[in-house]
């Protein structure tokens, strides 16, 4: 009743969630065992060198630098990614265009099928 | 409740275009119950569609005639062939309109607390309503002129919507860039409808079916068809209006245009399968889908990682999504000559491609909302300026974080079922483009991980101190959602038995299309 | 050969009216473009319903003259009443975006792009 049948291979969600719970209770047994001499309060400060803790707002990292490297060293792909969507409505056109004259091309060329 | 289930076809087009146009006159008489009547209208649409699905998974395709006594019998008054307008509604067009129906509803709920504070609704509910008449009336449609026709009330409905906050330009702008491009299309879907009628003398999709000789004008035909309902559900390089106008949309509307954009795909299916079928060069057309799709998901993907417009980001993900079902049905076609692949992985891999379809239209639709839930509470789009509001909006966080795990294909929600049905087919296929897939869906988690990060994560800052919960109509709109994600999640079997697989057969089998309307010739 | 010349005019206005859509800066001239596609279209559609018989919806038809089928007609008809609406409404459209923007070309207008 849940198994997906993919030809291939089954997809089991309830099999999947089980799993998941079972795993979830020996990461926490696991856990239990963790160091008892933690102090409640002192240890959850930040240690920054001895600076003072900066203001909350400030320690959120923004979107803008999530995955900075990723998209730096994709610069040149990201460069012409961007060129391209330039906004302007007839460059739109111009690519709706230019794909339907291709698609036309190419199936105008190819023979029938069966 | 036999009239009802006699006439369903008709009374799904016809009660939400004429509830559209009561709904101006109700406005005048109360807010309160124009609001009332909108939902109650939708929510009889969706028990009229579910009566109707009903009926064709037990009995078969329905076909209804218009302006016939019998409105049952394709070819009435002794006529040989089906002059009459027709509705066909067979497995593949009742499972868009059950999703049509379901957004649409979930649409309407959200918008009565998302646009309580801005004026002119009597337009923005009977533009929802038009806008669904023209999704319904694409899935329902049999012959090719009101495909057009509800194509075109399609485009001036969703348009005029995201144009709905004049007070700022960008919304025109993208409403402007949409319309040129959907004005462009359907006149080049009325120039295919003129090229079948002037060699075939018929509209009806059947009935041009069983006379394809694919000819050259039938190959340019073909050509304007696929190119122009690619370019409508968004596929690359021809995206460029999709970011635009979602993002631009109020948040209710861009998960209504997700829906809209897949009536287009399934225009293109319909297109494709229906009116040629096996007469086309399958391998041809097949690899012309599955490279629109593949460009579709690479560069989607790819374009959302640096946005930092919230509904942008997911309007480039919407794109990258509709790659995977471009590339499932892509594939199924590719092989549809040889049975023995299309059994093997072919159907498969179709079925996988219209079960992301109702997915994507659940997951899509919820972190729309989403985004615009926290739209709703913060004022604004841009990522770089959110954070910490999990604190503050648990719930939207939740729903935030079910519609990003089931996008990102994590087990056990509904996105990963139709993924998994997609790689495995489409790696019997092709093993590189199966792989590609799979980067894309890694990538679509790192995408989401940046958004959830920055937008609810975090420390609580100063600026959002006293935000709260938004209302409880969009708490209910998303709830619906996630349910349904989470139901499709676990029970993935049920729906691809009971409404996937019929869909794909009624795609794959020609024969019995044209059988049903023209009878046993 | 004559026959075919509303066939070439009507491929002409097409091909007109794209060109506009890609090469035209000006907004209100993209909207020109699309309708003379339309017209075009429309044009196409008409010169298709050109047969031998008699012309549909004729009163006084002589007994036993097969008429036209009045198709294209009416999905000429159809298809005008749909193009004064899609004008309309991207007329409106570009009167909003010279209101906030103070300009119709379309180089300059584009907020959105990226």
């Amino acid at each position: 009743m849940f198994t997906l049948e993919t030809n291939t291979g089954f997809w089991n969600p309830i099999i999947w969630i089980i799993a998941f719970l079972v795993l979830c209770i020996v990461i926490y047994v696991l856990r239990s065992f963790g160091e008892s001499s933690y102090k409640k309060g002192e240890q959850i400060k930040p240690f920054l060198s001895g600076n003072p803790e900066p203001e909350k707002g400030d320690v959120h990292i923004r979107a803008g630098n999530i995955y900075w490297g990723f998209t730096e060293s994709l610069k040149e792909y990201y460069k012409t990614m961007t060129n391209i969507h330039t906004g302007d409505i007839n460059d739109y056109v111009y690519w709706f265009i230019g794909i339907l004259a291709i698609i036309l091309v190419v199936v105008s060329v190819s023979g029938g099928g069966l | 409740m036999n009239f009802l289930i006699l006439h369903a076809p008709i009374l799904i087009i016809a009660i939400p275009l004429l509830a559209a146009f009561a709904t101006l006159l109700i406005s005048k008489i109360s807010p309160k119950l124009r609001n009332i009547f909108v939902i109650t209208v939708l929510s009889f649409v969706l028990f009229l569609v579910l009566l109707l699905a009903h009926q064709v998974y037990t009995s078969g395709m329905q076909v209804y005639v218009l302006g016939s006594n019998q409105t049952t019998v394709a070819t009435p008054s002794g006529y040989s062939i089906p002059v009459r307008i027709m509705l066909t509604v067979d497995g593949a067009s009742i499972f868009m309109a059950i999703i049509t129906a379901i957004v649409s509803l979930v649409g309407a709920i959200y918008s009565l607390s998302f646009m309580k504070k801005y004026s002119g609704l009597d337009k923005y509910y009977t533009l929802l309503l038009l806008m669904s008449v023209g999704m319904f009336g694409m899935e329902f449609t049999g012959d090719m002129f009101n495909l057009f026709v509800f194509l075109e009330i399609l485009s001036i409905s969703s348009c005029a919507l995201v144009a709905f906050w004049t007070h700022k330009g960008e919304p025109s702008e993208a409403a402007f860039k949409y319309m040129v491009l959907s004005c462009i299309g359907a006149l080049f879907v009325l120039f295919a409808t003129a090229l079948f009628y002037g060699q075939y003398n018929a509209l009806n999709i059947a009935m041009i079916a069983s006379r394809m000789k694919y000819s050259l004008l039938d190959k340019i035909a073909l050509g304007l068809l696929v190119a122009v309902f690619a370019m409508k559900c968004g596929a690359v390089p021809m995206h460029m209006w999709t970011p635009d106008a979602y993002s631009k949309a109020p948040a209710p509307i861009t998960a209504m245009l997700v829906v809209a954009s897949q009536a287009s795909l399934y225009a293109l299916f319909r297109g494709v399968f229906t009116l040629y079928n096996v007469t086309l060069n399958c391998l041809t057309v097949g690899w012309i889908i599955i490279i629109l799709g593949v460009l579709s998901m690479f560069i989607g993907v790819t374009m959302a990682l640096p946005q930092h417009d919230v509904k942008r980001l997911m309007a480039y993900h919407a794109i990258s999504q509709t790659g995977y079902m471009l590339l499932g049905i892509g594939v199924g076609l590719a092989v549809l000559g040889d049975t023995n692949a299309l059994n093997s992985y072919g159907l498969m891999a179709m079925k996988g491609g219209l079960f992301h379809i109702i997915n994507h239209a659940m997951y899509k639709g919820l972190l729309f909302l989403t985004a615009g839930a926290i739209f709703y509470v913060t004022g604004t789009r841009d990522l770089n300026k959110m954070g910490g509001l999990a604190h503050k909006m648990p719930l939207t966080a939740i729903f935030f974080m079910i519609g990003a795990l089931s996008i990102a294909g994590m087990p056990p929600f509904n996105g990963f079922a139709s993924k998994i049905m997609i790689y495995e087919s489409v790696y019997k296929f092709n093993p590189v483009l199966s792989i590609l897939a799979m980067v894309v869906s890694i990538l679509t988690l790192a995408s989401f991980v940046k958004v959830f990060h920055s937008a609810f994560m975090g420390p609580q800052l100063p600026e959002y101190k006293n935000v709260k919960e938004v209302p409880k109509s969009m708490l209910i709109g998303m709830g619906i959602l996630s349910f349904m994600i989470i139901l499709f999640g676990v029970f993935p079997d049920i729906v691809v038995n009971t409404i996937v697989a019929p869909a794909a057969n009624a795609l794959v089998n020609q024969g019995s299309y044209i059988t049903k309307i023209l009878g046993g010739a | 050969m004559i026959y075919n010349f509303p066939f070439i005019a009507a491929v002409i206005l097409i091909g007109l009216g794209v060109y506009a859509c890609m090469f035209k800066r000006n907004l209100i001239k993209i909207v020109i473009g699309i309708s003379l596609i339309e017209s075009g279209v429309n044009l196409f559609l008409i010169t298709l319903g050109y047969r031998k018989g008699v012309a549909p919806i004729y009163t006084n038809a002589p007994s036993g003259a097969s008429m036209v089928l009045p198709t294209p007609q009416a999905l000429t008809l159809t298809s005008i009443v749909i193009g004064v609406a899609t004008t309309a409404l991207m007329l409106s459209f570009v009167m909003t975006i010279y209101k906030h923007y103070k300009t119709l070309d379309a180089r300059k207008a584009r907020r959105l792009k990226g």
